[in-house]
């Protein structure tokens, strides 16, 4: 049985959990490829007009593992909370069912993960999504374990500052990290709000990491926060924002002006995001507070290269004579 | 403090009587205009739903017209309205009105906060007075919006158009006017009485349901009074959302006749988990209704609307499993009432050609004998 596992959402937060679980268990998985410009357009064909991009890309990935007929399923969890006080997001809610309408004929294997109902019930979604690809118990929990154990070390990795696809690569080939990924210091440095699938699709964020590498722009993105710390300065909002990757922005955002790591602030969000829209309002009133600027860039189906770069050199052209 | 709130259908009637009855000064904000969403949209995110933008319009016309707090309702999410208290204080902050607002957390989430906000608003009441207050008030609600929901299924059988409007708008004067206990069933019996005398005449009525999200099927400046509208074409109305089963979704007789745990029921083949808002509930409704015979659906979202969103991409297969056509009307600012008025009467024309050609076997004729059986005589809440 092959299991395919599309590229998109939640994947780029969770792979090595996943990818890790289900090789413990035994079972085959096939990640859909990158973001390309096929994939999009088979998203833009099955999901809603109005719906955001990023689950349009979705539907792309779940599209394209249907077409090519290799995968016997399609594994798709339902991220309903990762913490106790708040949810991820409402469209993740509703993804599977989503999915399930839109393509009627392919199995998809899904279960529901929430933590509001207790640390015991969470975790032991992780175990009955075990058994039903016929593991025993010990099996389960053994994958688990070693599954849990890597996704840690991987966000170990990303709190020491290193770059997302760096620490993936060390994730991936398993070699101890170097030093060269550490910023130098006179280096203008930059904070990304924005959501894992948004810019570490280098398809639809239009390379915008690269693009800054290439300015010689050191950045920062809310994975290089730990958890207790985005998760305790998220809390300074009058009323507690009840989406966890919304905090996870936020809260980093706060412990970059606070510790002055950056010198200005990118947002990166999804046309039609509905957490981004309120959320970029209340970031750019705060960031008005500590004096940072702030950029946002507006990402969709549409988004043009020339546009955002003619933007962002203009943006670090500002900064770098603010710096001076 | 003269508190300010915003309007969602009949919210500022109930909410200024509980009001009145704790000795709070309000100023209810001018009817939503063209204006107020002007100035929603100047002000608010660009993304942002509608629903914001319309109330934070109504927010600063109720400031302009003399208030100097406002009130809303807050949430735990996962939708966006449990944020759009704090949102549009920042706003309202930034644009240079500097006033309090006081957030009602739902008691049954954070009761504290609650009690605190309520304190706040009225020192020198209780509890038991919010809660004797809120029983007569909630009557009030209840029987305005029966009101409403018996003149949606006698419009279509109207012999003058503009009649049932017409005696409709007067009984929930008379509700309006009403304080005591007493004076409020009399005045709703008054009213059913109203509804009672219009004329009516036998007329083929196909029944179409209107389903989505609360905001825009309650206010009527936002849905350009879409029920209306469809009632005047002669079609026999249910609309599955009222303020009174929104605010209190356990009710044992919602107003829309159907109880939450049914809806839900219905809802799980499709969407079996909670997605906020009313997703689930817009396809339990859908689903409710397209087995008690109705031939159209109509649903209605505002941009960029997540829960709805959910739904309407799960819509399209409840169409083609239950081959009922499903019409969708996705308001923003953008929209024009012309635009609305020619689908929903392409709309109204396939629906209508259809129960003529009987594409329904088992379809049960419905007479205007019936509808007066459905209005309850004397009812009581609970």
């Amino acid at each position: 049985m092959i299991v395919g596992i599309p590229r998109a959402l939640f994947y780029y937060k969770y792979w090595p959990l996943w990818e890790n679980f289900f090789k413990e268990i035994g079972i085959k998985i096939l990640t859909s490829p990158p973001t390309n410009k096929k994939i999009l357009q088979l998203g833009l064909e099955k999901a809603e007009s109005e719906i955001c991009t990023p689950v349009k890309i979705f539907y792309g990935h779940v599209a394209h593992l249907v077409e090519n007929r290799i995968v016997d399923a399609i594994f798709l969890p339902r991220m309903v909370a990762v913490e106790k006080p708040a949810y991820t997001c409402p469209k993740f809610l509703g993804l599977p069912d989503m999915i399930k309408a839109t393509f009627p004929d392919i199995k998809i294997i899904s279960e529901d993960f929430n933590r509001k109902l207790g640390a015991k019930r969470f975790y032991s979604s992780f175990i009955r999504l075990g058994t039903t690809f016929g593991a025993n118990l010990i099996e389960a929990v053994q994958a688990f374990v070693s599954a849990q154990n890597t996704y840690k070390k991987f966000l170990k990795l990303l709190c020491r500052e290193i770059p997302y696809k760096a620490a993936a690569s060390i994730i991936k080939t398993e070699k101890s990290p170097q030093n060269t990924y550490i910023a130098a210091a006179k280096k203008l440095k930059i904070g990304i709000a924005a959501h894992p699938y948004n810019i570490y699709d280098e398809y639809f964020s239009l390379n915008l990491l690269k693009k800054l590498e290439r300015m010689g722009v050191s950045y920062l993105t809310p994975d290089n926060v730990p958890h207790r710390i985005w998760s305790r300065l998220s809390r300074r909002l009058p009323k507690f924002l009840f989406w966890t990757y919304e905090r996870e922005l936020i809260g980093s955002a706060f412990y970059w002006f606070e510790q002055k790591k950056i010198d200005g602030l990118i947002y990166v969000m999804s046309f039609a995001c509905g957490p981004d829209s309120i959320v970029q309002y209340i970031l750019e009133d705060e960031a008005k507070k500590y004096g940072i600027p702030m950029l946002t860039v507006v990402l969709d189906e549409h988004a043009a290269e020339a546009g955002l770069l003619t933007r962002l050199e203009a943006f670090i052209d500002m900064l770098r004579r603010k710096k001076q | 403090m003269k508190l300010t709130f915003p309007h969602m259908g009949n919210a500022c009637i109930i909410v200024g009587d509980l009001l009145d009855r704790l000795g709070i000064e309000y100023v209810v904000p001018p009817p939503s205009t063209n204006r107020t969403l002007e100035l929603g949209v100047r002000y608010a995110p660009e993304m942002a739903c509608y629903p914001f933008k319309v109330t934070l319009g109504n927010f600063i016309e109720g400031i302009e017209a003399g208030a100097d707090a406002g009130i809303m309702v807050g949430g735990v999410g996962p939708c966006r309205f449990g944020y759009y208290a704090e949102t549009q204080r920042r706003i309202l902050h930034q644009i240079g009105y500097k006033i309090p607002m006081y957030i009602l957390e739902p008691p049954t989430a954070h009761p504290i906060k609650f009690y605190r906000t309520f304190k706040q608003l009225a020192p020198k009441r209780t509890l038991r007075d919010l809660w004797r207050a809120l029983k007569v008030s909630w009557k009030k609600a209840v029987y305005i919006e029966r009101i409403e929901a018996e003149s949606l299924k006698i419009r279509c059988y109207e012999k003058n158009r503009g009649d049932t409007t017409r005696a409709r708008n007067r009984a929930v004067k008379l509700l309006e006017k009403a304080f005591l206990e007493k004076e409020i069933e009399t005045a709703f019996k008054e009213g059913l009485e109203l509804l009672r005398n219009v004329p009516l005449e036998e007329r083929v009525a196909p029944k179409i349901g209107i389903v989505g999200e609360f905001f825009i099927l309650l206010e009527p400046f936002v849905n350009f009074d879409i029920e209306i509208a469809l009632g005047e074409m002669g079609f026999y109305i249910e609309r599955a959302i009222y303020l009174t089963d929104w605010l209190n979704p356990g009710a044992k007789t919602p107003v829309a006749g159907h109880s939450k745990d049914e809806v839900l029921k219905a809802a799980r083949p499709y969407l079996s988990h909670f997605v906020g808002g009313d997703g689930r509930q817009t396809i339990g409704h859908t689903i409710i209704y397209i087995k008690e015979g109705f031939e159209g659906i109509v649903h209605l979202l505002p941009f960029t609307c997540m829960p709805e969103l959910i739904a309407k991409s799960i819509l399209p297969k409840i169409a083609s499993d239950f081959n009922i056509p499903i019409i969708h009307f996705v308001i923003d600012e953008q929209t024009g009432r012309a635009g609305i008025q020619t689908r929903l009467e392409a709309f109204a024309e396939l629906v209508r050609s259809r129960h003529l050609k009987g594409f329904y076997p088992k379809k049960e004729k419905i007479n205007w004998i019936e509808t007066e059986k459905a209005i309850p005589v004397g009812v009581t809440y609970r």
